[in-house]
């Protein structure tokens, strides 16, 4: 744990990590941009997963693993989104969530 | 010291996220977000847990993020400005964040959280044993999970993104 710092400083910079991504993915109107802001969502959880796991139950491993499998989820989550809005560009050259109006392939 | 580090890490943290999310350059908010993952990997490195820390680096920092900046210089042109949504929408979603944070830290505040002192340094050896064990509270089983969910995403990415390609061939055969 870090010298000096309680966990609830850790969790307010984690919550208003998550507000900013939620914040994004509203406003925002560009699916990569949608992208970016659930990565920072995702990463808002997995940060609180491990610095509860390391201040509450420090001779447990459970929230550092379940971190681990996070980030493979959001790999393959980012992977497999970029894929679509790469094949979505190239039938109706935008990526705008606007004119994303069919789910047709 | 310690103390001093963590403020300056959260604020770049933080300072970044509020860019990425409110630039009007497609590159520029990735790169924002670049930096806002190594931040927390950074966080990583000051509770002690450096096999996560190098696990944010690589996969993120170095994957995601080029996969990322890949498909926008693949679908924009670099100096394209995005639009923004409107005024009035963006202060109602601001106004509706601000409120839901206020609910999670009164939330949090008011949990009297069970804190325990340790300086329990975690090895790489010990995340693989936890990882690889049988016996309760081992996680095996999530580990081959993940695994066939690696291959399935791998082989729907190729066929996505090929697809009209692959449906042609098919055309041509038959």
């Amino acid at each position: 744990m870090i010298d000096g710092i309680s966990i609830f400083e850790i969790l307010t910079v984690t919550s208003i990590l998550f507000f900013i991504g939620i914040y994004g993915f509203i406003t925002r109107s560009n699916l990569i941009s949608v992208l970016i802001s659930i990565e920072l969502v995702m990463n808002a959880s997995v940060v609180n997963f491990v610095v509860i796991n390391k201040y509450l139950y420090p001779e447990m491993l459970q929230g550092v693993i379940f971190a681990i499998f996070i980030i493979a989820v959001t790999a393959a989550e980012t992977a497999l989104a970029v894929s679509i809005i790469i094949n979505l560009y190239r039938q109706i050259s935008s990526v705008e969530v606007k004119e994303t109006e069919t789910m047709k392939y | 010291m310690e103390r001093i580090i963590f403020y300056i890490i959260a604020f770049i943290i933080i300072a970044f996220a509020v860019a990425s999310v409110s630039s009007r350059k497609m590159l520029r908010s990735v790169i924002y977000l670049l930096f806002v993952l190594c931040g927390i990997a950074g966080i990583y490195f000051l509770i002690d847990y450096n096999f996560l820390a190098a696990i944010q680096l690589t996969v993120y920092a170095g994957g995601i993020v080029v996969l990322v900046i890949f498909s926008v210089v693949l679908i924009h042109h670099i100096g394209m400005e995005l639009e923004v949504a409107k005024i009035p929408k963006q202060l109602l979603t601001a106004a509706l964040c601000l409120l839901g944070l206020s609910v999670f830290l009164v939330t949090i505040y008011s949990q009297d959280f069970l804190v325990i002192e340790n300086r329990i340094t975690t090895t790489t050896a010990d995340i693989g044993e936890r990882l690889l064990s049988y016996d309760a509270g081992g996680f095996i089983l999530p580990f081959e999970v993940i695994s066939v969910l690696l291959l399935a995403v791998l082989i729907g990415a190729i066929v996505i993104a090929k697809g009209n390609k692959l449906e042609n061939e098919n055309k041509e055969t038959t």
